[in-house]
């Protein structure tokens, strides 16, 4: 290995999961160089998932969530300072405090951010919130705590998902209104979001699908006080959740010219960015939520994942590469993976769930609560959703990897013959229709699925 | 030699001490057929696949008829160790509601004053000794106190569920060949009695809980329902053989590979932070249970051999432990490993409920050996095995100790 790779200097954009992992490895693999780690937070790297789960449970403070480190990276911290620009030709990331950082290589992990609502006057209605940041989880769990008589999340995806089940375990009523035909169905398909449907009226959460909200409202002293929704009605509420899915955090590469786009950053299976002729760079890298990668287990799609699980496998792909040259370069092939947890069952999914045509309930049953589905696209396994039984995961993740043929065989112990030999659309809608964001989006183009999205909503 | 005689190979007696080169010749040959019609797994990512196939079952009743032993009835009722999801999932929740998270997630923590208490009673009564049977003076008694402890049974009573116990190892051992009803028999009556005394020691805690967890099973139900008389006659017969016939095997193969390996043993005693790894690495390198069996209910594809429905399968752990496609230098004993993935506990659904506690049981234990083990020597190398192939280790583990200054 040339010797000049281990020196750098190496700049890190985006003090978070990805940043943290990235840098953590760099060292592991013996990079001896500068290494600094810009973040527009004044935090060190923290953990997010449990911003939605423990921290509005009451269970643990926001501010509890930092990210334990393997092993001290050595590196400069920047935090709090913004990047806003970055020169490809001259090598340099531009900071918002006028400074600029001169890289040998560099990595992007700047993430996503909560998609705000749309109208800024209704958005800063005291009471509406969205949750990406501890800072927004904090000032949630303080409200949540305070009692409110209702809460109003917008969108049922994962996160609003979770949020409406923190509320109902903590005895607090609350509505949630999505544009499509119910929860998780941008992630799961229809199969599994009548299940989730089907929880959330079961905690008795006011479950309203098929409309938007059209106006959040205020009293003259600025608080939210309820919203107007699509179908003529209202609902009274004193907080709000914006839970709408994410947006990439790309406006600061905007005259960069590298490709980047409302679907992250694009970048090969090495993680090296691609610049806006599609020509890949070779000194800039991208990993997290804010990347955009081709996967070979799914025709070589570009996928744009906001997985926990995917941060960190790429950001430890991104590093080995950044200072690795020729064939030791390795690719990031890791099968996608995600949980959530929420109303007391616990949700896995491995592969990329929307990439499919059909899915059967392999074990277990809906009534169970416990079951296993798995996707196909085309006659093969594309993913599985265990509910409940995450302990199966392993063996549907082989299925994919090994493209076995879809349905799987049947025989299952807790298979239910009748069920498992009936595959059923796997009823993926268009994702513009939706309220939430899928966590997973294909990027691409796929003839028989409108997939092709892509603008941002709003 | 034929593959095909490897598993008798493999449970013959005379091959207890050393089965390592037997596991070599098997990854060698893959998916081995045996004479009796079944099959022998050996690879670790073969055994790893089997573990999550949801096609293959616990459940002996789905054997097909040549291989099928007792009638089903005979073997009423079945701990969950032998049973499929979701019976088998419904079973382990409500055994688990007195034992780990989310009901008790302080149960085991709760337990280690309480084991160090027994292990330095047990170090104590070994002082001036200068012959010691680590099995019968230390190994064997720490679990069997522990276990006694945690289910609340009478320690005292060692002497007549022991006898039980022998019973029903001998029972689920493998013997290819050989008829087994008689074995079976006696087991099963065995586990009958030992049902009928943990219920009726159940039964004297109604009211008048205790904090073990035969009370919980009976005061504090699973709001959804909790065990039938029988379900919790064959699960708590379940707990106390599987938590104490195992440990052990790993306390004494750890003092037996120690000693072995006088250089580790140092290390380790100035550096006790690597005991938990140690512990590790001889759930792989020496592993209590060697041999689990399992049925395909459907035709199963491993490895490029097709095993039919209903035919056994035998899954050699300790093989998978040693696989060099999965572990560098697997025939090493290295306490610093790290990637140790091991199979010593099993994997998937039926992974090791009691793991959490065994693996507390063994840090103790061997850390409160591990000063009066530099200056040891072992009197008999290999030592005498016990009978099991399943579970196999030391029955017998006389070490010299050095007179006391
Ligand atoms: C509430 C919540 C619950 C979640 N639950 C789960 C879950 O259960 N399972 C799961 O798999 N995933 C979950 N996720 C997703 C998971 O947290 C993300 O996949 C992960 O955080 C991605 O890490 P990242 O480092 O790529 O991006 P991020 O964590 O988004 O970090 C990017 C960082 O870069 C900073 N940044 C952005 N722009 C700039 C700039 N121009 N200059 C400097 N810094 C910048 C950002 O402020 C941020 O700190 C959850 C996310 C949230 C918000
Ligand atoms: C070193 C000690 C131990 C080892 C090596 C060990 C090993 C194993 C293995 C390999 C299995 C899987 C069986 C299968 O898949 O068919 C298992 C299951 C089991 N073990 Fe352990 N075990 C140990 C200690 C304990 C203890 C202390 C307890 C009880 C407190 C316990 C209780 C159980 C139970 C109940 C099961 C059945 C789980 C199920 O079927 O879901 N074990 N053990």
């Amino acid at each position: 290995m040339p010797g000049d790779l281990r020196e750098g200097p190496i700049v890190i954009v985006g003090a978070s999961l990805a940043g943290l992992r990235a840098a953590e490895k760099l060292r592991e693999e013996g990079f001896t160089g500068s290494l600094t780690v810009v973040g527009d937070e004044p935090h060190p790297p923290y953990d997010r998932p449990p911003l939605s789960k423990q921290v509005l449970l009451g269970m643990s403070a926001a501010d509890t969530t930092g990210l334990p480190m393997r092993r001290d990276p050595d590196a400069d911290w920047r935090l709090g300072v913004r990047a806003t620009g970055l020169d490809l030709v001259g090598r340099q990331v531009l900071l918002a405090d006028g400074e600029s950082l001169p890289y040998d290589r560099l990595l992007i992990a700047t993430g996503t951010r909560a998609r705000p609502w749309p109208q800024p006057e209704q958005a800063a209605l005291d009471g509406v919130f969205t949750l990406r940041t501890r800072e927004d989880a904090g000032c949630l769990a303080e409200r949540l705590a305070a009692g409110p008589r209702r809460v109003l999340v917008i969108g049922a995806g994962f996160t609003g998902s979770e949020i409406a089940s923190a509320c109902r375990e903590r005895g607090i009523e609350v509505t949630v209104a999505e544009r499509g035909t119910a929860p998780l169905v941008g992630a799961l398909g229809g199969t599994l979001a009548r299940l989730a449907a089907g929880l959330q009226r079961a905690h008795g959460v006011d479950l309203r699908c098929g409309v938007t909200v059209t106006a959040l409202c205020g009293n003259d002293g600025g608080r939210f006080t309820g919203a107007d929704l699509s179908d003529g009605s209202h609902i009274d509420a004193d907080v709000c959740v914006i839970a709408m899915g994410a947006v990439r955090n790309v406006e600061w590469l905007a005259d960069s010219g590298l490709a980047a786009g409302p679907h992250g950053v694009a970048c090969d299976a090495g993680c090296r960015a691609f610049d806006m002729y599609g020509i890949v760079t070779d000194d800039v890298f991208v990993a997290g939520d804010v990347s955009r990668f081709p996967h070979p287990l799914f025709d070589y799609q570009m996928l744009s994942l906001e997985h926990w699980g995917n941060a960190v496998a790429q950001a430890e792909v991104a590093a080995h590469n950044m200072i690795s040259s020729g064939p030791p370069r390795r690719p990031h092939l890791a099968v996608p993976v995600f949980w959530s947890s929420q109303f007391g069952v616990n949700i896995k999914s491995v592969g990329v769930p929307t990439y499919s045509d059909q899915v059967v309930i392999a074990q277990g049953s809906l009534s169970e609560r416990h079951l296993v589905a798995v996707y196909g696209y085309r006659g093969r396994i594309t993913a599985a959703v265990t509910v409940n039984m995450a302990k199966w995961l392993e063996y549907y993740q082989g299925l994919i990897e090994a493209a076995a043929p879809f349905p799987p065989a049947p025989g299952a112990a807790d298979g239910h013959p009748l069920v498992t030999e009936f595959a059923l659309p796997s009823d993926v809608p268009d994702p513009r229709g939706l309220s939430h964001g899928p966590t997973v989006a294909l990027t691409g183009h796929l003839p028989d699925r409108r997939l092709t999205v892509v603008r941002p909503a709003g | 030699m034929a593959v095909d005689t490897l598993l008798e190979r493999i449970t013959d007696y005379a091959n207890r001490p050393d089965p390592y080169p037997l596991y070599a010749e098997l990854r060698e040959a893959g998916v081995a057929r045996q004479t009796d019609g079944s099959y022998l797994v050996g690879g670790y990512y073969d055994i790893v696949a089997l573990f999550h196939n949801p096609r293959l079952s616990s459940d002996r009743r789905n054997r097909a008829g040549a291989y099928s032993g007792l009638p089903a009835d005979e073997e009423e009722p079945r701990p969950f160790i032998r049973l499929d999801d979701p019976e088998h999932r419904r079973l382990r929740s409500l055994a688990t509601r007195p034992f780990g998270p989310p009901h008790s997630p302080g149960r085991i923590d709760a337990m280690r004053d309480e084991i160090t208490r027994i292990t330095d009673e047990l170090i104590e009564s070994l002082q001036g000794r200068t012959r010691v049977d680590v099995v019968d003076d230390f190994a064997y008694p720490l679990p069997v106190s522990v276990i006694c402890r945690l289910l609340g049974v009478p320690r005292e009573d060692e002497p007549t569920f022991r006898e039980w116990s022998n019973a029903i190892i001998d029972s689920s051992d493998i013997r290819p060949g050989e008829n087994l009803g008689t074995s079976q028999r006696a087991g099963n009556q065995a586990r009958a009695q030992m049902g009928r005394y943990l219920v009726d020691l159940a039964e004297q805690r109604r009211g008048h809980p205790g904090d073990d967890m035969l009370s919980a099973f009976v005061n504090d139900p699973d709001p959804t329902g909790g065990l039938t008389r029988e379900e919790l006659a064959a699960t708590a017969v379940l707990l106390l053989v599987a938590g104490h016939e195992t440990t052990v095997n790993l306390i004494t193969n750890g003092v037996l590979t120690l000693l072995r390996h006088p250089d580790q043993l140092e290390r380790l005693r100035r550096e006790p932070d690597l005991l938990p790894g140690a512990v590790e690495e001889l759930l792989r390198y020496e592993p209590p249970v060697h041999l689990l069996e399992r049925i395909p209910l459907t035709h199963v594809d491993v490895a490029g051999t097709t095993i039919p429905k209903g035919v056994p399968v035998v899954l050699v752990l300790a093989s998978g432990n040693r696989d060099p496609k999965r572990f560098r230098d697997p025939d090493r004993f290295d306490p610093t490993r790290r990637d140790n993935q091991h199979l010593g506990f099993g994997s998937g659904v039926h992974i090791c409920y009691g793991a959490p506690l065994a693996r507390v049981e063994a840090q103790i234990a061997l850390g409160a050996l591990l000063p009066h083990l530099t200056t040891a020597t072992l009197v008999e190398d290999p030592p005498p095995y016990r009978n099991s192939a399943v579970l196999r280790g030391p029955r017998h583990l006389p070490i010299e100790l050095a007179p006391s200054p």
